[in-house]
């Protein structure tokens, strides 16, 4: 049973018209951020108040030029329409429009239209129409159009309110078709189309019949398409000439409706066209921003980040001050503290990242970058499409390869997919922080320091091994994609902060809950790990005091307990057992832990270390950072971290495949096991090969 | 001589001609790029590759290759034909 009261709203529109800040507009912050069932597609879903009695569950849906898709995206708005059985099937459909590209935008309106399903026409950006010498004739337009129009400013919030009335009087809004479209294209072709899918409508079952490659369909039609008799007609040349058809038929609305003064239009886009893809200005400028993000994630996000270790560090020790001793408080203080001390502290450099990525998308200025370097990057198997997911990548390659989606080529996308994880992505930067610390000195030169250009190199060594391998991946990979490669250069707009605001929160949250909850499951897996073992590690304090009669020192007792108690945990016993594996790359059997459970997710490394070290360290409870150097190799009796383990560590973790979670992605977005495993085994051999080369040079 | 997209210079512009062999793309004729329209050459990316051109009020970067599929007739020459 469907609730009366509530309307099921679908959110369409062409990219870059501000449907998602009507959406924000609606909604609020009542969204929920889920995933399509099958596919990692984002699902926008938010709740609106329409009336004082009346809501509606309004749906985000990915931007599309067409209801014909070319991306996984864009089949999720085919699949919405086609499925009329389903819960979630739109009441009425809300497409959002640019003003100033209307006829183009009209396009999918007429599609959707032809659907038969209630369509609202809400034209966007209402408030440049003076500036851009555009005036329409609203109530012609509802007359040609046969269709509901309201005139809206997301910017300027003006006209929600109209928007929120129609959506309530929807039912009012006409279902007819469009036009009767489909019976031009081809007269000898569509009755008999008609005849084979009596219960559908006509444009539907031309849907049905030009896409149910794409979309999921239940085997009996599915059988019945199978069965159609093309008699000879050609589908794709009866899709363009549907398409120049609904051209024609907006073109004769539009000139009835929508005049254009060309000379007011401003020339700011062509100026700073000129600049921002200059030849040389162009590139410079990209790569000061690039630089910009880069300083920022490390400089102002480290103030932050330091801030949390400490907060944590410290509420630890309170924790377990004011706590009876004992596993409950054992397993509080050195398993679950930690661990959610290391999410937490990832929260400000996700969010930088998000915010630069947010802003450069918002004003229009990715499409440039995409314009700029696409034919670098083809050179490499790649696509200009392909720099969005590599530098979403240096906040986290999961969003990053969901974001590869765009890429239409095949090869190109599988491409973007399989390298992306080279670049440094945030779950990195804690090991390399805490790293650089450690082992590089504290030198400046000039405005540079030391620690701030092995952290720049480290960033450049990931995108140079992404390009590579990209490189030889496009050699080797025998994969023919046909595609076309369409970018749109939209307008450059201010960006609205709070779109940006509510991308970043919802972003930032999907991480911290979604790779949060690994990380805090295996810290407390760790810490029983560390804290429990086999005979030798329950007889462990039998067996030191027997071996050490002659020590009177209670607390060297104790810490050779607790050192003693580690290495027989089943951690212990985990971590001995690869020590031969790892010992070349100037690693003892602790690093070994924090590899292991760093396969899980590589942020892990260092609660690892703080876990493991916290356990053994059984006085007083320090930052992460002071433990570690604390931290002596038995074998020199000198610091575990020094230059040549630390480089070997960062070269090892710049170049290891050590995420469950985006071998999970890429699972999901190659449709096979093929690709991650390739991934996993291929990144882990470079991975080790390099670090053991780094560990010989700085012997 | 046939004329493309990609032998347009900066700031000319043409007429998409007809394209009986289908060799347009379909979302390109989706987002206003077909036979009768108009289409200028805005830019050219540094390395020669994409164009960024207009068409139907669409800006769009293509690349070179699509744009050798897609015919045109130069506004230009037709100017130069009618002052001769």
């Amino acid at each position: 049973m469907r609730d009366a009261e509530i309307i099921r709203v679908a959110l369409v529109g062409n990219p870059n018209t501000g449907k998602s800040s009507l959406f924000n507009e609606l909604t609020g912050l009542k969204q929920k951020v889920s995933n399509y069932p099958g596919v990692t597609v984002e699902r926008r879903i938010g709740m609106a108040k329409i009336s004082k009695d009346c809501r509606a569950i309004i749906s985000d849906l990915p931007g599309t030029y067409s209801i014909n898709p070319t991306s996984i995206d864009e089949n999720i708005v085919l699949q919405t329409f086609l499925n009329t059985d389903v819960d979630d099937y739109p009441d009425v459909v809300v497409l959002v429009a640019d003003v100033e590209n209307l006829k183009r935008n009209l396009f999918l309106f007429t599609q959707i239209k032809d659907l038969e399903i209630p369509v609202i026409l809400v034209i966007n950006m209402a408030d440049q129409m003076e500036k851009r010498g555009i005036s329409i004739d609203i109530e012609q337009l509802k007359k040609e159009l046969n269709a509901q129009v309201v005139l809206i400013s997301t910017k300027k919030n003006i006209g929600i309110d109209q928007v929120k009335s129609a959506i309530l009087n929807f039912k009012e809004v006409k279902e007819a078709p469009f036009s009767q479209i489909a019976e031009r294209i081809d007269p000898s072709f569509f009755p008999l189309l008609n005849k084979q899918f009596e219960n559908l409508s006509l444009y539907r079952s031309w849907l049905l019949l030009t896409q149910h490659q794409r979309i999921d369909i239940d085997s009996t039609l599915k059988d019945q398409i199978q069965k159609v008799n093309l008699n000879g007609h050609n589908l794709s040349k009866m899709q363009n000439r549907e398409t120049i058809l609904r051209y024609q038929l907006i073109n004769g609305i539009l000139k009835k409706t929508y005049k254009v003064d060309t000379k007011a239009a401003t020339g700011l886009r062509f100026k700073l066209d000129k600049i921002l893809t200059h030849k040389v200005f162009g590139y410079v400028i990209f790569a000061s921003i690039l630089l910009v993000i880069f300083q920022s994630i490390f400089d102002w996000a480290s103030i932050p980040m330091d801030f949390i270790d400490t907060r944590f560090a410290s509420f630890g020790t309170w924790v377990s001050s004011q706590l009876a001793p004992g596993v409950f408080t054992e397993l509080i203080t050195e398993g679950i503290i930690p661990g959610i001390g290391g999410i937490v502290i990832f929260i400000p450099q996700i969010a930088i990242l998000f915010t630069f990525v947010a802003i450069l998308e918002e004003t229009g200025y990715m499409s440039r970058v995409v314009f700029l370097m696409d034919r670098i990057m083809r050179r490499f198997g790649m696509s200009g499409k392909s720099v969005v997911p590599l530098i979403s990548g240096t906040a986290c390659a999961i969003p990053a390869i969901m974001a590869a989606r765009n890429i239409s080529g095949w090869k190109e996308r599988l491409i973007t997919i399989l390298v992306t994880p080279f670049i440094t992505c945030s779950a990195r930067l804690p090991v390399y922080a805490i790293l650089i610390a450690l082992i590089i000195p504290e030198t400046r030169f000039g405005v540079f320091s030391l620690r701030g250009l092995t952290l720049m190199g480290l960033y450049l060594l990931g995108f140079a091994a992404a390009l590579i391998t990209a490189f030889v991946l496009q050699k080797v990979l025998k994969i023919k994609s046909s595609s076309f490669f369409v970018v749109e250069m939209p307008n450059y707009k201010l960006p609205i902060l709070k779109n940006v605001g509510i991308t970043v929160f919802e972003k930032t949250k999907a991480f911290v809950f979604g790779a949060g909850k690994i990380i805090l499951a295996l810290s407390v897996v760790l810490w029983f790990l560390a804290s429990h073992g086999p005979v030798d590690f329950k007889n462990a304090e039998a067996i030191v005091t027997e071996q050490s009669v002659n020590t009177n020192d209670a607390q060297l007792l104790n810490q050779e307990i607790e050192a003693y108690k580690l290495e027989n945990s089943y951690i212990g016993i985990a971590g001995k057992s690869i020590e031969p594996a790892i010992k070349p790359l100037g690693y003892d059997w602790k690093v070994g832990i924090a590899l292991l459970t760093s396969f899980a997710a590589r942020e892990v490394f260092v609660s690892t270390l703080a876990t493991i070290y916290s356990v053994e360290d059984s006085e007083e409870t320090n930052t992460i950072k002071e433990r570690m150097a604390a931290e002596i190799n038995p074998d020199t009796g000198k610091p575990m971290f020094n230059l040549p383990v630390g480089m070997s560590l960062m070269i090892f973790y710049a170049f290891a495949m050590q995420c469950m979670s985006t071998l999970a992605v890429v699972k999901k977005e190659t449709n096979s096991w093929k690709w991650p495993l390739l991934q996993f085994i291929g990144m882990t051999i470079f991975a080790y090969t390099a670090a053991f080369i780094t560990f010989q040079i700085f012997s | 001589m046939n004329f493309t997209i990609a032998s347009l210079a900066v700031g000319e512009q043409g007429i998409i001609q007809q394209d009986p062999n289908g060799q347009i793309p379909l979302i390109l004729l989706e987002m206003g790029c077909f036979p009768g329209a108009n289409v200028e050459l805005i830019q050219i990316a540094p390395l020669k590759d994409p164009l960024y051109i207009k068409v139907n009020g669409s800006h769009l970067a293509i690349r070179k290759e699509t744009a050798k599929l897609i015919k045109i007739e130069k506004s230009e020459n037709l100017c130069e034909t009618l002052k001769l």
